[in-house]
């Protein structure tokens, strides 16, 4: 029974982890809150739903396409939504934020339009497959989602810390200036920051599906502000905290639904939130410093 | 040859004009040096050569091509680095990325041996290469951000105030390395506070009083003048 608790927790850790990364990423290099990484992130989940079961698509197909259209999502807000407050002068440091607000609603909008309000079912053909260790019950789709989750973990890890363009991010993230001078083309860096968030949010959302089984427009605020939560948890722009964050919130939700009481499982993240904010406000793995902004 | 041609640029924070109409030249292979008191206008100069400001008019050209207005990462692709005031290093990166930062634009296969190279010239960065580069002294700092500079092999390079706040050991040590820098080849404009050492080093000299040249000579002139011993070398002059 623990270990089967422990099971689901490091799932639902692994993902929201994933969707805290997409939060810190875009915090890290832009100092802003993406308020609609949550519906990117819901548009990924109903691209998983409707290759699945719309199209009978194979699943690595659905991960495809939602790769592909919420790093377009991401570029569009990118384009539309931020670039155009960037840089100008006269603009509140609040505009970024209260715009990609507006730019979740939109989205919200869209998908009550195209896929209809209320729950989706997320079928797939090895929904039941299960495998019996001993006393537990461990099921594919639970070492499918954690598996693709440490990938891309690994993935995104070796990326910032090895390669030129994952350097130059991390560059632009501490000063975005002096990233400039060192011959980074910022803008580009910027653009490349917010696409790979935004598919790594796609990527988020069919796992979600997955695990839970269903979807819906409305799923993309709760999750946004358990991310946002995450990444407070982890310290603002920090990737190790947001992979550290997304897990410890997974555990401790699976633990008060399994042995306390299920109706305070949305509230796990605030409460931790308000207790961080108390005892340690740069996070756990943020520098003081680092609070401050880039 | 004239490396660099600024003619009558002005540059503006929101309404303050910090420029107000700058003309300087520095010639290819010299040393050049701005003086000036606190806010004359010397680092906006420099930031906007370096293309991180914009001025409203004038004309910058470098090798006689016109570079007005280019972002910075173009400009170091053409060859314009600026080391910045207060040395802008990296500080949530170890000594060594700092260091492949400096030669990001580069796709040669000599980056490894380079940074080997500026590592002989500066042992302490060697010595603490993979350390966090927030963790480096102020005049270790400075180093690495004159290092990661020089990496980017620039024809011009564009230091401001590199002595600041350093212990005087310290600044003879970034006056040779700038005169080294000087005798392998790059050009050298230099904003400095400390006018003597700077003019002893330097083939030209300009003088900045808000946001205008109202001096410029070669640099033993300069050395002579009375107007700049009695407002810059006075209490230093031994
Ligand atoms: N970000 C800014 N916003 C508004 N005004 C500025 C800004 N930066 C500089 N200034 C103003 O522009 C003028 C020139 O400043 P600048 O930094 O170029 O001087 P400086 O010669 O480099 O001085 P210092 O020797 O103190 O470094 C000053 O009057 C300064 O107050
Ligand atoms: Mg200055």
């Amino acid at each position: 029974m623990l270990l089967e608790q422990l099971i689901n927790g490091i799932t639902l850790g692994s993902i929201y982890a994933i969707i805290a990364l997409g939060f810190t990423l875009v915090f890290g290099v832009l100092g802003i809150i993406n308020m609609a990484h949550g519906e990117i992130f819901m548009f990924g989940a109903f691209m998983g739903i409707i290759v699945t079961s719309t199209l009978k698509w194979p699943l690595w197909a659905a991960f495809l396409v939602a790769i592909a259209v919420t790093a377009i999502l991401g570029y569009m807000l990118e384009r539309f939504a931020l670039r155009p407050l960037r840089g100008k002068q006269g603009v509140s440091h609040l505009a970024p934020l209260i715009s990609t607000i507006g730019v979740s609603i939109l989205l919200e909008n869209i998908s009550h339009h195209l896929f209809g309000a209320g729950n989706h079912p997320f079928r797939n053909s090895f929904a039941e497959i299960n495998f019996q260790i001993g006393s537990i019950t461990v099921y594919l789709v639970q070492i499918i989602i954690f598996v693709i989750s440490i990938i891309l973990m690994m993935a995104l890890s070796y990326w910032l810390l090895r390669t030129k363009a994952g350097k130059a991010l991390r560059a632009t993230a501490e000063n975005l200036e002096t990233a400039s001078i060192l011959g980074v083309n910022t803008k580009k860096i910027i653009i490349l920051t917010v696409i790979i968030a935004s598919a790594m949010g796609g990527i988020a959302g069919i796992l979600v599906g997955m695990a839970f089984n269903s979807v819906n427009p409305q799923m993309g605020l709760s999750m946004g502000l358990k991310g946002l939560a995450i990444i407070i948890l982890g310290g603002m722009g920090n990737v190790k905290g947001a992979m550290a964050g997304g897990l410890i919130l997974g555990l401790s939700e699976t633990f008060v639904v399994a042995y306390g009481d299920s109706g305070y499982r949305d509230a796990i993240a605030f409460i931790i939130i308000i207790i961080i904010l108390l005892v340690r406000p740069q996070g756990i793995f943020g520098q003081k410093s680092a609070a401050e902004g880039r | 040859m004239k490396l660099l041609k600024v003619t009558g640029i002005e540059t503006f924070y929101d309404k303050i004009q910090a420029l107000k109409g700058i003309s300087l030249e520095v010639e290819q292979g010299k040393i050049v040096t701005i003086l000036g008191a606190n806010g004359a206008g010397k680092t906006t100069t420099m930031k906007t050569i370096a293309g991180l400001l914009k001025p409203k008019k004038g004309k910058i050209e470098f090798l006689g091509e016109d570079i007005t207005g280019l972002r910075p990462d173009q400009l170091l692709k053409k060859g314009i680095a600026l080391v910045p005031e207060g040395r802008a290093i990296l500080s949530s990166m170890t000594v060594y990325e700092n260091l492949e930062m400096g030669a990001y634009q580069r796709n040669d296969k000599e980056v490894e041996q380079d940074i080997e190279n500026v590592m002989k010239l500066f042992p302490i960065l060697k010595e603490r290469k993979t350390q966090l580069a927030g963790t480096l002294s102020g005049g270790q700092q400075q180093m690495l951000a004159i290092a990661r500079a020089i990496l980017s092999k620039p024809k011009l390079l564009l230091l401001d105030e590199p002595s600041m706040g350093l212990a005087p050991l310290i600044v003879t040590a970034i006056f040779k390395i700038i005169k080294e820098i000087k005798e392998s080849g790059t050009t050298v404009l230099l904003v400095e506070q400390n006018a003597k050492q700077a003019l002893k080093i330097a083939d030209y000299g300009y003088v900045l009083e808000t946001g205008k040249v109202i001096i410029s000579g070669n640099a033993e002139d300069l050395l002579e003048d009375s107007r700049i011993v009695e407002a810059y070398l006075g209490k230093k002059s031994s």
